[in-house]
């Protein structure tokens, strides 16, 4: 490995290496504002200055490839000096208001002007002044702040694949703007906020809530989507103040879509706080006791078989297991966790697993999209596929037309005829896929919806497996779920398959074969009441507590600690971070309550036995984090039945997606602003 | 020179005409296939000169769909250089040169005569609309100085009679022809046709 000497210290490098990289090896911290690690270099800033023997000037670390021998020297006269020209002429035109900015506390250019700023100005003349620019309801603009690193720009057109930022100008005219003011559509724009170095970029929901030394931080694990996206959440008091990523190279790096940071907002409107009951036709506000009396007289005057339970798309590990030992305990089979009927293989842990991981997508040769639209479905998931397509080209193909997907893709196909072609190796694309090394076919749950939804899956990993795709090293076959509750309630067996009947939950809802449905948290359910009872369970007041009959006020996910099991099979821990609101209690307490007042014993004596009971229910677990230790060689394969039809890809509605989407004021802005471009585009 | 502003009133669509479109296709042969965009700087000019010497959104827009890349791209290279305007500027589009060498030869009165005969600032059209006239730096015709361009004609070795003079015949729509006000040819020396060493045609 080369040698660089950075302050006398002689250390290694790799090849390809920066300055400012090998600078950080040594551990000598080089202040930036421009240079970021996730995006290309730009190199404007100047804030990197170093020395370098036989070099007049200081030079641009970030922009400066490292070599063989060179000798830098981090902390001289000169690099303090050539540092504090330029923080003078970035403050120039900065303005003082940092005591009214929402960047004030992490504000790169306050902290590095600590040590490289001068305590007087020495320019006499205007400062000037930038008209703010609309960049729609999740930015915030204050343009006068703006240095001019270029991070956003480079952000939108690297990463969120819309070149929809731009400097317009030139000079001290220069300004950063989206095309004609219009607002960012990417589901990634939040991020923006935090590459900003300084308070011109802030978010707009945030504005003047807090400032960040006064939040309480605390480590948690999104449940908007199945990526499992790590996340901060800062809270002041009981509110939930904003939600930052959290750094984990193997699932989000560092950004989160605009769903996880933003849907926050909707934790503090239209929550359920005490317990209801409908009398007269109108929910009335009730007590623990009242409830539980009314639930349990309820439960005992009802057949067994004639109760059902269905657990929402965001609910924990815990929770699905003490539901289910609840149900079971009541005497019935009838749960399930899945909104749609779509085809699930629960035998093997690689039939409903994202099994290729998202890492590995960087090193994949050729993807193929079955049914799945991974913009919508799992955004985190679609930026590594625009990553991989941008650092090395990986060609993604497509059976099933989703729309933009910020990448360039082929169709090539859209009925499931062509998926047949494909398996049985007709068509050329099979040809192609089989020479590739590293192929990745993601199925979507759009495909599996089909009547051929089985066809589809069992056939696809036939097909994987025979041409050995599915080994130790590599495993092509990925199945992409859309909630955080599924792979957790696939590992804990919450559904109704009986045999070869992959869907009996759904033909006896149609035949309206219950008489009573308990809702754990689940609203998505597509469901015309009659004269069912219904019990709501959940925290929020949405399509289903509507008609319910019976609520009982539950915690959000962020006043619950919960494990949750991502789409490639990763488990981990959502931290409680504020306490529940009005009177609602824990799930499985609640489920404690109704089993000891008609069974007359609980379900769990502690949060303990909870947790161990169902860390021991999770399978092929490895321990929190890590990918689970699969079965690659004993593969069972089935056999489905093709019909001839068209794949169509559900439509997912974003910003709505669940309860607490929908509760949220900045997503319903967010949709509104959507469908006023889509119309915009329609008529011209 | 200040950012410039986008004008308030658009049309709403914007083509090249056949030749134009047939001269755009024609630039486009001179680059590489995978680097299209390069075109965007002869293209704009191309819809400057079809659209009475300015350019509207609708032709950022098209530019941007003609050579696939995104209008912000478009819109950053229009709003960079000065040689765009997208705005209108009148039939007569009258830039002053007003660096150094100009300047000491007077180019601040023909700057005080502009404000007079055509309007009180820079970039806004005279009253009946044929004019606008703009500081910009040099234009490398030093020799002459003080020189002003007037679309894409120079005239030459100004004096404050000659600048009124021509400003008047734009404003009148009665134009003079451009060159030497002196009466030189190009720039060789006005009166003895020498170079210092006694060499001819040095």
């Amino acid at each position: 490995m080369p040698k660089i000497i950075i302050n006398d210290k002689e250390i290694e490098f790799k090849d390809g290496m920066t300055v400012l990289q090998a600078c950080e090896l040594a551990g000598a911290e080089i202040p930036r504002f421009c240079y970021h690690e996730r995006l290309s270099i730009a190199g404007n800033c100047r804030m990197c200055l170093v020395e370098m023997e036989k070099s007049q000037k200081p030079i641009a670390s970030c922009a400066m490839p490292a070599a063989e021998g060179m000798k830098i020297k981090t902390n001289s006269k000169m690099v303090e000096k050539a540092r504090k020209g330029v923080m003078e002429f970035l403050l120039v035109n900065h303005p003082l208001d940092c005591p009214v900015c929402d960047q004030g506390g992490e504000c790169d250019l306050q902290d590095q002007s600590l040590y490289y700023g001068f305590d007087g100005s020495r320019f006499k003349e205007n400062k000037r002044l930038v008209k703010d620019k609309y960049m729609g309801p999740l930015i915030k603009t204050q343009m006068t702040r703006c240095i001019h690193c270029t991070r956003c720009i480079r952000f939108a057109t690297e990463v969120a694949g819309v070149p929809e930022l731009g400097a317009i100008g030139r000079g001290e005219d220069m300004e950063i703007t989206t095309y004609l003011e219009k607002s960012m559509a990417s589901e990634l724009s939040g991020n923006v906020i935090d590459l900003c170095p300084v308070g011109a970029l802030t978010s707009k929901p945030y504005a003047f809530e807090a400032r960040p030394w006064e939040l309480k931080k605390t480590e948690s694990v999104d449940v908007m989507d199945a990526v499992g996206s790590n996340i901060r959440i800062d809270s002041y008091g009981w509110e939930v103040k904003r939600i930052l990523p959290r750094l984990n190279n193997s699932i989000n790096e560092e950004w989160i879509s605009d769903k996880t940071r933003y849907a926050c907002d909707g934790l503090l409107k239209q929550r359920l706080d005490k317990p209801y009951i409908r009398k007269d036709g109108k929910l009335i506000e009730s007590n623990w006791d009242e409830v539980i009396d009314l639930v349990s007289s309820k439960i005992n005057s009802i057949d067994p078989k004639r109760i059902a339970g269905h657990v929402g798309c965001m609910s924990s590990l815990e929770t699905i297991n003490s539901f289910k030992k609840l149900l079971i305990s009541l005497g019935t089979n009838n749960f399930e966790f899945r909104e749609k009927p779509f085809y699930i293989n629960p035998e093997q842990k690689i039939n409903y697993l994202f099994n290729s991981s998202i890492q590995e997508i960087e090193n994949s040769d050729f993807l193929l999209l079955i049914g799945a639209n991974p913009r919508k479905e799992a955004t985190m998931l679609n930026a590594r596929i625009r990553k991989s397509f941008v650092s090395s080209g990986l060609p993604v193909f497509s059976m099933g037309n989703p729309g933009d997907l910020t990448y360039p893709y082929k169709i090539i196909g859209e009925t499931t005829d062509d998926i047949k072609k494909f398996i049985n190796e007709e068509s050329e694309i099979s040809n192609k896929f089989k020479k590739s090394k590293r192929p990745i076919v993601i199925i979507g749950e759009s495909a599996l919806e089909l009547k051929s939804g089985k066809y589809i899956l069992e056939g696809v990993k036939d097909f994987l497996f025979k041409n050995g795709f599915i080994n130790d090293k590599w495993n092509a076959f990925n199945i992409l779920t859309q909630n955080s509750s599924t792979i957790g309630a696939i590992d804990l067996n919450f559904f109704d398959i009986q045999q070869e009947n992959n869907f009996a939950f759904f033909q006896k809802l149609e035949k309206k074969e219950f008489d009573l449905l308990y809702f754990l948290a689940s609203d998505e359910l597509n469901f015309d009441k009659e004269n069912e009872f219904i019990i709501y369970q959940g925290s929020h007041g949405d399509k289903i507590a509507q008609i319910a009959d019976v609520i009982l006020p539950s915690p959000a996910y962020t006043e619950q600690n919960g494990l949750f099991i991502n789409l490639e099979g990763r488990l981990q821990k959502a931290v409680k971070v504020t306490n529940p609101i009005g009177s609602s209690k824990e799930d499985w307490k609640i489920f404690n309550l109704l089993n000891k007042k008609i069974k007359n014993n609980e379900l769990f004596t502690n949060y303990k036995e909870l947790i161990d009971d169902t860390l021991s229910k999770v399978k092929n677990n490895t321990g929190f984090d890590s990918l689970p230790n699969l079965e690659t060689k004993n593969i069972k394969l089935k056999k489905g039945e093709l019909v001839s039809e068209k794949i169509l890809i559900r439509e997912i509605d974003y910003y709505f997606s669940n309860a607490i989407a929908r509760a949220s004021k900045t997503m319903s802005d967010c949709k509104l602003i959507k469908s006023k471009k889509n119309q915009n585009r329609l008529t011209g | 020179m200040s950012l410039k502003k986008v004008h308030h009133e658009q049309p709403e669509k914007f083509e090249f005409t056949q030749s134009n479109f047939d001269l755009a296709k024609k630039i486009l042969e001179k680059y590489p296939k995978n680097r299209k965009k390069s075109a965007v700087m002869p293209l704009l000019s191309l819809a400057q000169n079809q659209n009475d010497n300015w350019i509207p959104l609708a032709a950022l827009k098209y530019i941007g769909k003609f050579l696939s890349m995104p209008y912000i791209n478009v819109y950053e290279i229009a709003t960079f250089y000065s040689m765009y305007n997208l705005s209108p500027v009148g039939k007569y589009f009258v830039q002053v040169c007003t660096t150094s060498p100009c300047a000491l030869r007077g180019s601040n009165n023909i700057v005080k005569i502009c404000k007079e005969k055509i309007s009180k600032n820079p970039s806004e059209l005279s009253e009946n609309g044929l004019c606008s006239w703009t500081e910009v730096e040099c234009l490398g015709a030093c020799v002459n100085a003080p020189m002003m361009q007037v679309n894409t004609d120079y005239y030459e070795d100004l004096d404050d009679l000659s600048a009124e003079k021509i400003l008047n015949s734009f404003v009148d729509d009665k134009p003079l022809s451009p060159g030497s006000f002196r009466n030189r040819k190009n720039s060789a020396p006005e009166k003895e046709k020498k170079v210092s060493n006694g060499i001819k045609n040095a």
